[in-house]
């Protein structure tokens, strides 16, 4: 085809995955294979897989680095590690639960899905989607560059000046923590930038903005929320590392510096960021849950509403941080109410989820136990973060472990927990083979019991004055027995998270073959194979509502139904459909790039610029600028094939 | 596979103007870097406001060369803008020459920064206010010299007929850019110069 199209009439067709149009939708989309293809794919679902994969590993790591802790914490007078050891382990456990696992995971999920929940055949920006998850490995693994020499990150994953501070801070340890931070905010800005414009630009026609999945909601307002706030963070972070690395005075109180500036900045990024490591983990059970139930979600507008709710006035709650910092009460107790408001958003979505099983059919699959597990421990760490935002109870509990019961609750509960069952739900779609579900049970079980019994007294410890971050305390503190169940419990936890990882394994192997639709659900995702073909949707579904395969017992009229097998063909290329912003009508039909390597590329020239700066080594940094800037013009450079130039 | 019929709307085929993903892409990125530089005032306006003593610590800014700063870069705007209505006319040529001079005048721009750098009394390591208003202004000029080079390129592609009236999102979306660069200046210029004469 040497004649580049300006518009075109598409045809509209009635194909499957077996028609003969489908061979050529294979071979326009399928890439290279081998290790080349490997290393340029840009397929959404290859990329989300990785993302998953690698977040599963960073959450083993991190599982570890506190499994030695609390070996550390069992008893009294413990000497397993020193202060020095004690301080890496709990900063790098924190900053890889946080920053490597908790969102990547989701990025994962949201990845592979968001085309396939929106009746499109990939992202927006495929080779930015590429991008954002290399630099994010390369992130992670800078990150843990320090660490076989002893020289971790050690201030906290909040890593407050002035204790971050050179003179206070020799060695290189939070100079790797600052410019990893600044590198990983570039994966997750692209990512962001990515769900955005998928979500404006790629949903399937008929799809408009009230009928998207929940998930959709949740990633959508977590992107935007990060686009937002990431800047605060690699800010604060670069100018630590100025003020560390050249002598610039930002957080410097006796050149007029402002130390309390660090705190501010970095929560004003770390609430936002809180939420949208959960919000779309909650969008994951809003969407899984009724299948479960077999019901549609009970209140899918107010839920919606509810999660941007939450992430706009999560922008307004920083200081709910900084209560022991000796702020005007007048401003504390602003923060103080617009904490409590948030209690509202997640009220709501906590009674959609209750209403939608009390109403519901549930069916106790592995999957079903662990998102109410999630509703329960959701329950249980609002409750102690709404403790939290009342200034005095705050005063009273800030920096002992009843803060520590309540991130875990929260993480562990709105994040693994909605993970790991949407591992059980999602996994027959992705390897085409159900989850063992007796093992599954046993997992949930595990998980749960041994959650609830390593960090429910934690709250405990806490009243009782226990601080966090101590590498160990005296006997006559009487903390030593709860410490002892502590510790054990979480080995339980750990236990069942391992059964969780066998039960995939051996499920890859030897699990059930899932069909299409294992489950009977509802959205566009169960309408194609499993694993999906390449291209996802042998014609680009029509859609008429939210819950497009369970129209025929929703009571939808006829003539205003859904259509997965018939649809526009667009064949000639990597194509899909752009449409319009909020009603979702065609707009255009998107050329997509092929496979590149230019993301690869552009995140080790990334990559080694921030090492380069790590180390001073000016040549290096001003070599991979000049590699940065020629991949970057290689991959914009407008193409014929991407009718981008006519001529 | 059965053909089924074809479409009765007719649709654009890849990036047209505001049907481009890059278009969408560029608002996004527009979005988050003018949230970094709202926390980069931030960051200046809180340690102001905590300041003891006399704030600027050297006095008030001059105005000498910021004014003419300005003018250039705002002015640059406005020979894109010209520039990009010519390509919406067919007119490569005229592209071109609001490229040169838009990138002409942005040249300048950074000569006359970096001789009012020169000119100051203070380091970068002096004390807080030095330290933000190097990396405040710093921060700028990184984003204009990438603009200097989104221009250079768009000229080479204009220069090799790449674009037409119908075809021609990626220098929309260049422009978008360097407007963006011109209006978070009059922030910075507020900030910095103004500002401080209004207490």
């Amino acid at each position: 085809m040497s004649e580049v199209e300006t518009f075109r009439a598409p045809i509209i067709a009635r194909a499957s995955d077996r028609s003969p149009s489908s061979q050529i939708l294979k071979s326009n989309w399928e890439g290279a294979g081998g290790v080349a293809g490997w290393l340029s794919s840009v397929d959404h679902k290859e990329i989300g897989k990785r993302y998953l994969v690698t977040a599963f590993l960073f959450l083993i790591i991190g599982g570890l680095e506190a499994a030695v802790m609390r070996a550390q914490l069992a008893q009294p007078n413990e000497h397993l590690l020193t202060p020095e050891q004690y301080n890496q382990l709990f900063t790098m456990h924190g900053v890889t639960m946080i920053f490597l696992y908790a969102l990547p995971v989701l990025s994962g999920f949201s990845n592979y899905l968001w085309p396939l929940l929106l009746g499109s055949r990939d992202m927006a920006f495929p080779r930015l989607n590429a991008l954002s998850y290399w630099v994010f490995l390369f992130a992670g693994i800078f990150l843990y560059v320090s660490f076989p020499l002893g020289k971790a990150p050690d201030d906290g994953w909040f890593n407050y000046v002035p204790y971050a501070s050179r003179a206070y801070n020799p060695g290189p340890n939070i100079d790797v923590y600052a410019l990893g931070m600044v590198l990983l905010g570039i994966s997750t800005t692209v990512g962001s930038i990515n769900f955005i414009v998928t979500l404006l630009r790629m949903r399937a026609p008929g799809m408009s903005i009230n009928r998207v999945p929940i998930l959709i909601w949740g990633t959508l307002t977590a992107s935007v929320g990060n686009l937002f706030a990431v800047p605060a963070v690699s800010l604060a972070f670069f100018m630590l590392w100025m003020d560390r690395q050249f002598g610039t005075h930002f957080f410097d109180v006796s050149a007029g510096g402002q130390p309390l500036l660090w705190q501010h900045l970095f929560w004003m990024f770390g609430h936002p960021w809180v939420y949208a490591i959960v919000l779309p983990a909650m969008g994951i059970v809003s969407d899984g849950l009724p299948t479960f139930c077999r019901r549609p979600l009970v209140g899918y507008t107010p839920v919606a509403l509810a999660t941007v709710a939450t992430m706009a006035l999560g922008f307004g709650v920083w200081v709910h941080h900084m209560f022991a910092t000796g702020l005007p009460v007048i401003a504390m107790s602003y923060f103080s109410a617009a904490s409590m408001i948030i209690v509202i958003p997640s009220s709501v979505a906590v009674f959609s989820w209750v209403a939608t099983i009390w109403t519901g059919r549930p069916v106790f699959t592995s999957a079903f136990l662990f998102f109410v597990g999630f509703v329960i421990l959701f329950v249980i760490g609002g409750v102690s973060g709404f403790m939290t935002a009342a200034v005095p109870v705050d005063l009273q509990l800030t920096h002992t472990y009843f803060v520590v019961a309540h991130l875990h609750y929260v993480i562990i509960g709105i994040n693994v927990f909605p993970v790991v069952g949407g591992i059980f739900y999602w996994f027959p779609k992705i390897t085409g083979r159900l989850m063992n579900e007796a093992l599954g049970k046993w997992s949930f079980w595990v998980m749960f019991i041994g959650f609830n019994v390593g960090f429910f007294p934690m709250h405990i410890l806490g009243i009782a004055g226990m601080p966090r971050r101590i590498y160990t305390y005296p006997e006559y503190l009487g903390w030593g027995p709860l410490n002892l169940i502590v510790t054990l419990g979480s080995y339980l936890f750990a236990i069942g998270v391992l059964l969780f990882f066998l039960n995939v394994f051996v499920s890859l192997k030897r699990g059930k073959r899932a069909g299409d639709n294992p489950w009977d659900a509802a959205s566009l995702e169960w309408s194609t194979s499993s694993p999906p073909p390449v291209y996802n949707f042998a014609v680009i579904p029509t859609v008429a509502s939210r819950y497009p395969l369970w129209e025929g017992r929703l009571n939808q009229s006829d003539d205003d139904r859904s259509s997965m097998q018939e649809g526009f063909l667009l064949d000639k290329g990597r194509e899909t459909m752009g449409t319009t912003s909020l009603d979702a009508e065609p707009d255009v039909i998107l050329k997509m790039p092929p496979d590149a390597y230019s993301p690869l590329v552009l995140a080790l020239a990334l990559a080694v610029l921030f090492i380069g700066a790590l180390l001073h080594s000016w040549w290096l940094l001003g070599a991979s600028l000049v590699v940065i800037l020629l991949a970057s013009t290689s991959w914009l450079w407008p193409q014929r094939s991407l009718s981008q130039i006519e001529t | 596979m059965v053909e089924l019929g074809v479409s009765r709307t007719v649709l654009p085929v890849g990036s047209k103007a505001h049907h481009a993903s890059g278009w969408w892409g560029m608002l996004t990125v527009i979005a988050t870097e003018a949230t970094l530089f709202a926390y980069l005032l931030f960051s200046y306006f809180y340690i102001a406001s905590h300041a003891i003593g006399a704030w600027p610590p050297y006095g008030m800014p001059k105005l000498s060369l910021a004014i003419p700063c300005t003018m250039l870069l705002v002015a640059g705007s406005f020979t894109m803008w010209w520039g990009e209505r010519g390509i919406d006319r067919d007119n490569p040529v005229r592209l071109m020459i609001g490229l040169v001079v838009s990138a002409v005048l942005g040249l300048v721009f950074i000569a006359l920064e970096g001789l009012e750098w020169a000119g100051e009394p203070f380091h970068l390591t002096s004390d807080a206010y030095s330290s933000l208003y190097f990396t405040v202004t710093g921060f700028h000029l990184v984003h204009v010299a990438v603009g200097l080079l989104l221009l250079m390129v768009l000229f080479v592609w204009t220069a090799l007929g790449y674009f037409d009236a119908q075809r021609h999102s990626a220098v929309s979306i260049g422009v978008l850019y360097w407007h963006f660069i011109t209006i978070v200046w009059l922030a910075v210029f507020f900030t910095f110069y103004i500002a401080p004469r209004l207490g």
